[in-house]
Order: structure tokens, then sequence, then C-alpha cells
């Protein structure tokens, strides 16, 4: 079987659950190698986690400069580790940084690249959801080894364990008039909350909120579901909500099991980010509001009321478990 | 300094979208055609450079003859000169060629000092062309930003993605992306409107980029679509008013479909 190179993503400490959804998605195509990029230790650190999920062999690409620098490691590492065991497919994240990588690396490869696959099957034909979810595409590489960034939630994480075998990657200096130092980071406002391309449940909140304040109620539903927390477009722009948050055609796509669209009209912009949700809920006080062409179930009235009624039941329930 | 802004034009994203039957890419015939709204920004950021710390801005173009159309209006909102990329053999071009392309034209500017793009363009989504132009020019990427300020010889921006924010610093020459949250694009002005007839426009094709007829260099497109179909349309369920039980109503709903 030929290698299929996964990209792991990680805090570190612990592998994040969108690695090992690649790692299964990889199985479909051949043996899944995992590429560990990060400070001296980690990849022992991780090791024993992505054998657990079927990871043959682990390419440690260890360097204190791992974490200096945006992206540039993280292609450096996967661009050895390509040249080094010409793999059938190489596997990323489709997150902001995942997609990043994967342009870079197909380019230097010049390789065909597919974003946002929600499936994969063993011929190496990949299926992604395009134009706001409208239209399903089935799409394969033609020329080069294929780069393919898979959509976090599209693949079960399975256990497979298996005897991982370590190899060093050494990763080239940095030139750093070419690549971004990265200088300080602050951690996502979201706290304990699931990301929000990846949480099973999502709570998005609209221009119906009425303001920061209101998006508490939003945020109490979300935590009660163990969900994420969404806006749309119109709440972001009042400035109820930070912009990373924002679902819809200029911020994220979401498909989640359950999506709540709490005072959230339906503007294409938002309906384009979430409608590919397994099951659509949406409170709104206006009968008319084009959301409530297309929820599983549409609640007219006021989210003040309907929402903390339902947190209530949600607390009473699990509290109940 | 010299800048290059990237800008694309798009179908508006308040219309439906579609693959045209013959070839399944993205069916540009019937649709109002845009300035992409992100793109947009970047360009009032290099504007604001311009006005800021001195700045000559090139807006370049890659697309068909109506890909003018943008050029003018950033040449409106202020740039100095357009430069549009234009060849029907980069029709549904990939984010590898489209990478390549925009990586010759931006050498054929020469001494650029910041390159200009939005982080996405509302029709691709796939975020990843101003990384890979990045790559090809051998540049720091600094994506994603939300700020960006310019200052002896570097660059530094506030970026802010779904992992959270950071800060980067590069030297120059750099590529700078922005996201919808950096500014608010100016209105051209009618005199703006005027003087963007007079400004310089070049065109180039494919074989002025790559006059070596390296057919490697911008091979269409590395992947292939089979198939394509549309999705079916989500019809409503069911629809309450609330008469004070609803939010009781909708968990034992929930509890039916197995969401709680």
């Amino acid at each position: 079987m030929p290698d299929v190179l996964v990209l792991v993503d990680h805090d570190g400490e612990r592998v994040h659950k969108s690695t090992y959804e690649l790692l299964a998605a990889a199985r479909r195509l051949g043996d899944p190698a995992a590429v560990v990029l990060g400070g001296p230790g980690t990849a022992s650190r991780l090791t024993e986690a992505l054998a657990r999920h079927g990871a043959t062999s682990v390419h440690a690409a260890e360097s204190a400069e791992a974490t200096e620098f945006l992206t540039t490691p993280a292609v450096d590492a996967l661009e050895l580790a390509v040249r080094e065991v010409r793999p059938a497919a190489v596997l990323v994240s489709a997150t902001t940084d995942g997609k990043e990588v994967a342009g870079r690396l197909a380019a230097r490869l010049d390789a065909g690249l597919l974003t946002d696959a929600v499936d994969l099957d063993p011929s190496g034909t990949v299926t992604q959801i395009v134009f706001g979810g409208s239209c399903t595409v089935r799409a394969r590489v033609t020329h080069g080894t294929p780069v393919i960034a898979v959509r976090p939630g599209s693949f079960e994480p399975e256990e497979c364990p298996v005897a991982a075998v370590r190899h060093d990657l050494v990763l080239p200096p940095i030139d750093p008039a070419a690549s971004a130092r990265v200088t300080g980071r602050r951690a996502a406002l979201a706290g304990d909350r699931p990301a929000l391309t990846e949480a099973a449940v999502v709570v998005s909140g609209g221009r119906g909120v009425g303001g920061a304040d209101g998006f508490k109620v939003v945020e109490r539903l979300a935590d009660a579901l163990g969900g994420a927390v969404g806006a749309s477009r119109a709440a972001v722009d009042a400035g109820y909500y930070p912009h990373q948050y924002q679902v819809g055609q200029t911020g994220k796509s979401v498909s989640p099991r359950l999506y709540i669209a709490l005072g959230i009209s339906g503007a294409i912009q938002h309906l384009a980010g979430m409608q590919t949700s397994k099951t659509i809920v949406a409170v709104n006080k206006d009968p008319e509001a084009p959301v409530f062409g297309l929820a599983d179930y549409g609640v007219v009235g006021d989210l003040f009321a309907v929402a903390p009624q339902l947190t209530d039941e949600v607390a009473a329930r699990r509290a109940g478990d | 300094m010299n800048i290059v802004v990237l800008v694309k034009q798009v179908p508006d994203t308040a219309a439906e979208r579609t693959l045209s039957a013959a070839d399944l890419t993205l069916d540009r015939e019937d649709t109002d055609l845009v300035l992409d709204e992100i793109n947009e920004r970047a360009a009032e950021e290099a504007l604001t450079l311009k006005e800021t710390v001195g700045a000559e801005v090139t807006v370049v173009s890659m697309g068909p003859d109506s890909a003018l159309e943008a050029i003018r209006k950033v040449l409106a909102m202020g740039a100095d000169r357009g430069l549009h990329i234009r060849d029907d053999r980069l029709h549904g071009a990939d984010v590898v060629t489209t990478a390549k392309v925009l990586a010759a034209a931006v050498r054929t500017v020469g001494d650029v000092d910041l390159v200009l793009a939005g982080n996405a363009t509302t029709d691709g989504q796939s975020s990843a062309v101003p990384a890979a132009l990045a790559d090809l020019l051998g540049l720091p990427q600094l994506t994603h930003a939300r700020e960006v300020s310019v200052d002896e010889g570097r660059v530094r921006v506030e970026r802010e993605t779904e992992d959270g924010e950071a800060t980067l610093d590069a030297p120059l020459p750099a590529l700078v992306s922005v996201t919808e949250k950096i500014n608010e694009p100016r209105y051209p002005s009618f005199k703006g409107i005027m003087a963007a007839k007079r400004k310089p426009v070049e065109t180039l094709d494919l074989d002025d980029l790559f006059p070596d007829g390296d057919g490697n260099g911008f091979r269409v497109s590395r992947t292939r679509v089979l198939t394509a179909v549309p999705r079916p349309a989500r019809v409503a369920g069911t629809r309450v008013t609330d008469d004070g039980s609803a939010g009781r109503h909708l968990a034992a709903f929930l509890i039916a479909q197995k969401l709680l």
C-alpha cells in the first residue's frame, strides 16, 4: 500500500480530532503516515495517539522555529516528506491554516489541489459541496501528487491500533526574509466551546438578538447543548459579535448535525454558509423570514422567550441523565 | 513604495450561482459581475497606504474582457495604473495556475514592496491563492489581516482566524491578504471616474508572461470535475407560532430527532 501523508493538527500536547478524521480518510487510499511539526519532543508525545488511530509511520519535523513562523515550516516539512516517501496523496484539514499550507505545497509540487473535500473514495475521487451548499461536485487530481484539504467533521475518527515507525525530517533553516514571524498570539475567545467549523451543534445569532449583550442568550443555549456560537453577517457588521464567528458566504461554512438560527432572517449570504447542516431550527419574530423556507423546525416568536426556555429544558434533561 | 493590489471580478454573492453545463466551470454568463468585495477592501488598504506613506499602486486582475471594469473601478478609487491578464486559455484556471500567472504578472511590475489581496474570493473560496502566490514569489505571507501597518521597511499585521489572533511581522517585500474587517472601501468620486479613463492599463496574455512558451508554467488545471449535480433544495418542515411553550416543544422535537 502506498503511504498517504496526513499533516497533524495539535496543540503540542494533544492531537486535534480533525487529524483523527484525516487518518480515517487516509486509510481509504493507503497507509496513513503522520507528519508532525512542532518543538523538540512533540512527536514523542503524540505518537501513541496517532498510532492508535492507524498512523503506520510518524514523520517528525521538530525545530525550535516550528511555531515562530507562519505556515512556512509546515509547508517545508510536507514538501520534504513528499519527496522522501512519494505518497499517493497529502491530506490536511481545511482550516484557514490548512488551506494555506495546501495551496503553497501544491504550488511547489506543481500538483492538483482540491479543497473542502467532504468525501473521498479509494480511486482518489473527492466530493466537494460548492456554492454555499447548492451543488455537489466530484473531482479528481489529474497532475502531480494530489493535495486534498478535508473539511473538518466530514469523516468519523476510527481507532485502528498499529505500530508506528518514526522517521526524522531535518527542516531547512527558515529564511526570515521569506517568512512572516509570529510575534504574538491570543487564543480565540471561544474558551471551552468547540471550534465553529468542527462543532456538532452550532447556535447562531443575527440582528434580531439586538446587541452584544443579547448574545448571552445565544451563548447560554450553545453551552447547554455543548455547541459553538456563530453569528450572521448583519450581527457581526453591527458589532454584536466578533468577525471570526461569522457564518456565511464571506465567513465560515458549517455543517453541524444541528444548526439553530436565532433572530436571523436568512439572507442568501448566511444561508450559503449553513444550509448543509443536517437539521436546521429557526426562531424569528418575522413570519416572512426566508430562513423559515429551509428550517426543519421553525418558531415564529421572540427568541428571548423561546431560547431561554429551550436552554432550561436542555439543562434539565442533561441533569437527569 | 510600490504596491500591487490583486482584484477579481466575481458573480454577485447576493445571487444564485450555477455551473455551466458545457464544461462544469462557474457560469459567469447570466449573472451580475462585480468587483469582489474583499478585494475591494484590499484596494482600499493600498490607497490608504498611498496616502499615508506614499506609494504607486498598480491594480492587477486576471479574467475575461469584463475584468477591465473591476480594474477601472479601482483606478477610479485612486490607483495609478492597471494590468489586465487576459487569455482564453485561462478559463477554469485552478489555484496553482492562478498563483503562477499572478506571480508572473507581479514580476513584470518590478521592484514591488507589497502585494495586497483579499483573503478569499467569494466565488472560489479556496482561500489558498494568496499563500501560494507568496510561496512562488518567495515573499513572507501575512494573511487574514484585520489591521496592517508599514514602517521602516517592515510590515506588521494583526491576523484573525478561527484559532484566535496573532501579530505577524516581516521585512518588505511581502504579501498581505486582508479580511473583510479591515476597512470600509471608499466610493469612487466623479472626478476619480473621469480620471480613471485616462490612466494606463496594460493587457498581457500567457505568451507575454511566459515568453519561453513553457507549457507547464500555465497548465490550466491540475484537477478535473467529473460530475456536478445541484443539491436538492431544502423544504420547510414544522412551523409553529410561540404561545409560551415553543421552547418546550422545540426540546421535544430535538429529543425525537435524537439531537438531545
